[in-house]
């Protein structure tokens, strides 16, 4: 085992200011402390909203009442999708992850603003502080599910106003993390770092941060309206006064579709840097994965509204949208088989990492291919606004981003801390974690196909047993969750000190000590390599 | 780069590109009292359009920077424009 033998303090040490305790965090420029703040608070709120995914399965044990009334009912679930939405999925892995990796991956000190990743984080502490207090204040928490849907959004009684203000502010970190990281990546590159000897990591960082630059502004304007309509009474989404209801889906799903891909890429490209270094083989097809990140930001971006198929929208724009939406489907593919290819004839290492990324593959090519069948007008039809969406959606973003982050957790953690967890723990989590996702969701798909409707409180006896095996599986789930989460912290916390690259990686992050010091280098880094090429790294434990 | 590159406008041009801007503003005021039928959207999205292609290509010194950022700009313009075609690709057929 390599001790760290640089005489540098680690980032944990030496905050590079004068401020001590939680100032020195709480007013840090540091992107690795920005990072952490990012994945606490993100990691927090994420066991809020199982917390209240949970509640939202016993509630649908059974038919009728179970534990809840229907109004809470309608609020529990419109904020289980705001905080996993908002709050966590979409700043889960960008901002968490990309602020701790992605200036150690091009050889820089610090992204390109650190004041404004500073201020970025703290927009994000204010939103989600808004969310919050938009429960507890006004008419009540929002009822309007996620999606805030006019003209019930602009009717209800409930505190919505509070929660697009909420939803705004969010977008607006968003927006300028994007900022940050696309400077980053055009201005700070290591000298030898060009654009095709970048780590695809950063590469799906690029690729995100152009559509949280381009597409969120769209949503912030969109939630602005509704606050509008509901203070002012304009009347823009309002049929009696000129206004238009189905505008306003279109203008919320242009922002909300590609931001499902503001969630999916960066787990891409996590799973783009861990099968590598556990296949010990270069990445098969790099130019093809890093240019299909762009596609897929491009193309996401045009396919919006084929969630609004049934809405009573023009039969051609049905017919375009879902061709485009078909499209998307090609550069998704083209990862997950440049993935599998990677493995093939590898010398594959079982650890941890691995074994998350391998979850994602298996369970967002089920989201995925499941999306097919919503993306095609004929099909959807029939299963809009069913519990087949509902499954969709979590195998997408539970399986894939959920999955990713659990994989990035596994895979660079230890490099963040300088201590490993269990192992072995580790595996048989993800064991259970995978029994209780597919118990919890593949009921949902065949009740969903049944007819079964999402966001309903109560529903017909046929749809019981379905229920019942989900609410199981989530059961299973919450305590593979909660032996995850115990085995990392006990890592960080107690676990066996690492050397500088405990998985053999060939990426800049894996030249630096675990932990890095408060500049990332304690020497000059090595950037004559490639980052997918093994030979002559070691695993150094 | 272009950063700190030191470009200043004259107060002359800046003064005509003002006067430009006050002009499209009362064609615009002018354009609402006009029944454009099926292009009143077309001519609305037009209009503004122009006018912040002016801010952007002079206030904000785009004229003046490299290709690349000139490319940028244009492809977000672009995307934009997609946006809001696509949208309107359902309004017109509704």
């Amino acid at each position: 085992m390599n001790n760290n033998t640089t005489a540098l303090p680690s980032f944990f040490e030496d905050s590079g200011s004068d401020r001590k305790g939680i100032l020195s965090w709480l007013l840090t420029t540091d992107h690795k402390r920005i990072g952490l703040m990012y994945l606490y608070m993100v990691l927090g709120m994420f066991i809020v909203g199982v917390c209240l995914g949970l509640l939202i399965r016993l509630e649908l044990i059974a038919p009728g009442k179970d534990i809840m009334e229907a109004q809470t009912y309608n609020a529990v679930f419109t904020l289980h999708g705001v905080i996993m939405i908002f709050i966590v999925v979409i700043p889960s892995i960008p901002a968490a992850i990309g602020n701790l990796v992605l200036p150690i991956q091009l050889g820089a000190e610090d992204v390109a603003f650190p004041r404004l990743n500073l201020f970025s984080w703290w927009l994000y502490l204010i939103g989600t502080v808004l969310a919050l207090f938009s429960l507890f204040t006004g008419g009540g928490a929002p009822d309007t599910g996620w999606t805030f849907y006019v003209p019930f959004s602009e009717f209800t009684t409930t505190n919505v106003n509070v929660a697009v203000l909420a939803v705004f502010i969010l977008g607006f970190s968003s927006i300028l993390t994007g900022i940050n990281f696309i400077t980053t990546i055009h201005r700070l590159r290591a000298p030898g770092i060009t654009w095709t000897k970048m780590p695809l990591f950063a590469w799906s960082l690029y690729a995100t941060g152009w559509i949280q630059v381009l597409a969120t502004p769209v949503l912030g304007i969109t939630v602005l309206l509704i606050f509008v309509e509901r203070v002012l009474g304009v009347g823009l989404f309002d049929p009696n006064k000129g206004g238009d209801p189905i505008l306003y889906q279109h203008l919320f799903w242009i922002y909300s579709h590609p931001a499902v891909y503001i969630m999916i890429l960066p787990a891409m490209g996590v799973v783009s840097e861990i099968i590598p270094v556990f296949a010990r083989k270069s990445i098969f097809g790099y130019k093809a994965i890093a240019v299909s990140s762009l596609m897929i930001a491009f193309a996401g971006s045009l396919v919006w509204a084929h969630h609004m198929f049934t809405s009573g929208m023009s039969d051609t724009a049905v017919l375009i949208f879902s061709l485009l939406t078909f499209i998307v489907a090609i550069p998704s593919a083209i990862k997950v088989f440049n993935w599998v290819a990677t493995l093939y004839k590898g010398s594959i290492i079982i650890e941890p990492p691995l074994v998350y990324a391998l979850g994602f593959i298996f369970l967002f090519s089920i989201g995925g291919l499941t999306g097919l069948v919503l993306g095609s007008a004929g099909t959807d039809v029939h299963v809009h606004d069913t519990y087949f969406v509902v499954s969709h959606f979590h195998y997408v973003i539970f399986g894939g981003t959920g999955f990713g982050l659990f994989a990035a957790l596994h895979f660079w953690l230890p490099k963040f801390y300088g201590r490993m967890y269990n192992k072995r723990v580790a595996n048989w989590a993800f064991g259970i974690l995978f029994v209780g996702f597919n118990t919890l969701y593949l009921p949902l798909f065949v009740i969903g196909l049944e007819g079964m409707p999402r966001r309903y409180y109560d529903y017909l006896p046929q749809y019981q047993t379905g229920h019942l095996i989900s609410t199981i599986g989530s059961w299973i789930l919450a305590v593979g969750l909660l032996i995850m989460f115990v085995n990392l912290y006990r890592g960080i916390t107690r676990g066996k000190k690492i050397g500088r690259n405990p998985w053999g990686g060939a990426t800049l992050e894996w030249q630096v000590p675990s932990p890095p010091p408060l500049l990332n280098f304690d020497k000059e880094p090595d950037t004559s390599g490639k980052p997918y090429s093994y030979k002559g790294v070691e695993r150094d434990e | 780069m272009s950063e700190h590159n030191g470009h200043v406008l004259s107060v002359k041009l800046l003064t005509y590109i003002l006067a430009v801007l006050l002009l499209l503003t009362f064609i615009t005021v002018a354009a609402t009292r006009v029944d454009f039928g099926y292009f009143k959207v077309v001519v609305a999205l037009a209009l503004a359009t122009t006018k912040s292609l002016f801010v952007i290509l002079f206030f904000m010194h785009l004229k003046y920077e490299n290709r690349f950022i000139k490319f940028i700009v244009f492809m977000c313009f672009l995307i934009l424009a997609i946006f809001i075609g696509m949208t309107f690709l359902d309004v017109a057929y509704r």
